[in-house]
């Protein structure tokens, strides 16, 4: 299967009806598109949308609602729009319950650096320093490794995205949580061994006896 | 409030000016004042938005043309002539997480000094910032941000100057325009007054000092 889609997937199992969600861009997109059957959640758009649909159909698009990349959407049934101060004060006051966000490091204590790579790439925090601060749950979906190189790390070198840190972090070879502020291997994914995510893994990560696999 | 041309508009404001605009990645910024702006060739100017779009949309045609010589934003991602410019020492950025320049975009118009917010503490961004404790949490103190003029799109606007927005366009719009300490609104569609029913009403029209007119 393809990496992004099994990270994906495995994220999808994470949402509960009733769920009012913001999804980054990248990975973290795609996960709208595995909603287990019967589970109705609330999509934000950080630009100012509860309840982002699907992208319209051909010569439907609309230049007024799109979603927080710029790309034409719909709003379903129910759907409400708001400006951008009431669209963070859904997010900083923990009225949303999960985001989903892309990673370049994770850190053995769960704290994500993801906006920038100094004197590199320098897109900006936008959302993503609110999102992890004040939603409820913080879920990361990466790659867990860039061209051979780890991106859990013992120690984020990158700058930090916040404070707090994460509460799941999927990837295309594992599950990992931070119980007590300690990487722990939860689940890996179907044809992967406990050896490999450890080969690929810089932080220490803790191995319990049982170690599920991804039920995807 | 005032009726005025995009060119009588634009000429109100000076070289060096800042400029709150309204806009996200394009979606809502106000392109007839945007373009004239362009036209007129306003130098030096300090933009305070969410984003500066992409080359050849809404604020990134001020981006190329080399009007803009400090930003103030939360996300540059998507223009990488803005970061182009940035790396070269061409313009200067200041990145702000986006939940903090709303509401310190928010605090100006609104007559406060600075809000507290949590989002930004034991990052790069609490650097030469007050962290104050309340009730045993951090904050960091950011403080009100001001501009000599916001830029606002709007959807609908009635004879008087009351705005109303739509959908995805509305975004910092409202905020900006209850921050600029002089008003021009941009309206795709002006509307006899009474039109817009009062609870529909999103920008008072006291706030509001220019008006373009069509045309």
């Amino acid at each position: 299967m393809d990496a992004q889609i099994t990270i994906a997937k495995r994220i999808a199992q994470e949402l509960r009806d009733g769920m009012l969600v913001n999804l980054g861009i990248g990975i973290s997109s795609l996960v709208a598109n595995y909603l287990p059957a019967g589970i109705h959640v609330y999509f934000q758009s950080e630009n100012g949308l509860i309840g982002t649909g699907p992208v319209p159909e051909p010569g439907m698009q609309l230049r007024l609602l799109t979603d927080a990349g710029g790309r034409p959407v719909t709003a379903l049934p129910g759907a409400c729009t708001f400006d951008s101060a009431v669209s963070f004060g859904l997010i900083r006051g923990g009225h949303v319950d999960m985001t989903v966000l892309g990673g370049l490091q994770v850190d053995q204590q769960g704290h994500l650096a993801n906006w920038m790579i100094p004197g590199k790439m320098v897109p900006g925090m936008g959302g993503a320093m609110d999102l992890v601060t004040g939603a409820k749950r913080v879920v990361v979906a990466m790659q867990h490794t860039a061209k051979g190189k780890a991106k859990i790390v013992k120690q984020c070198n990158l700058p930090l995205t916040a404070e707090r840190q994460v509460d799941l972090l999927v990837t295309d070879l594992a599950v990992i949580a931070f119980p007590g502020g300690r990487a722990t291997l939860l689940e890996i994914a179907p044809g992967v061994t406990v050896a490999d995510v450890l080969a690929s893994t810089e932080a220490e990560l803790i191995v319990p006896e049982q170690v599920l696999t991804m039920a995807i | 409030m005032k009726a005025v041309s995009v060119e009588e508009a634009v000429a109100i404001i000076p070289d060096g000016a800042s400029l709150m605009i309204g806009g996200f990645m394009a979606v809502g910024s106000p392109e007839r004042l945007i373009d004239e702006l362009v036209r007129q060739h306003k130098r030096g100017l300090t933009v305070i938005a969410n984003d500066t779009a992409l080359p050849g949309a809404g604020i990134g045609k001020l981006v190329s043309a080399g009007l803009v010589s400090k930003v103030i934003a939360s996300h540059i991602g998507l223009n990488p002539e803005t970061q182009q410019k940035m790396l070269a020492g061409e313009l200067e950025v200041e990145l702000v997480p986006q939940g903090t320049l709303i509401e310190r975009i928010r605090a100006a118009g609104h007559g406060l000094g600075g809000v507290l917010t949590p989002t930004g503490v034991g990052t790069i961004v609490e650097e030469g910032k007050r962290k104050l404790e309340v009730d045993g949490k951090e904050y960091l103190l950011e403080t009100a941000l001001h501009a000599d003029f916001a830029l606002v799109n709007s959807f609908l606007a009635d004879y008087l100057g009351n705005l109303h927005y739509t959908l995805t366009a509305r975004n910092f719009n409202p905020v900006i325009a209850m921050a600029g300490k002089q008003v021009i609104a941009e309206a795709d569609n002006i509307v006899p007054t009474g039109v817009i029913s009062p609870d529909q009403v999103h920008t008072p029209a006291p706030v509001i000092d220019y008006l373009l007119m069509n045309g």
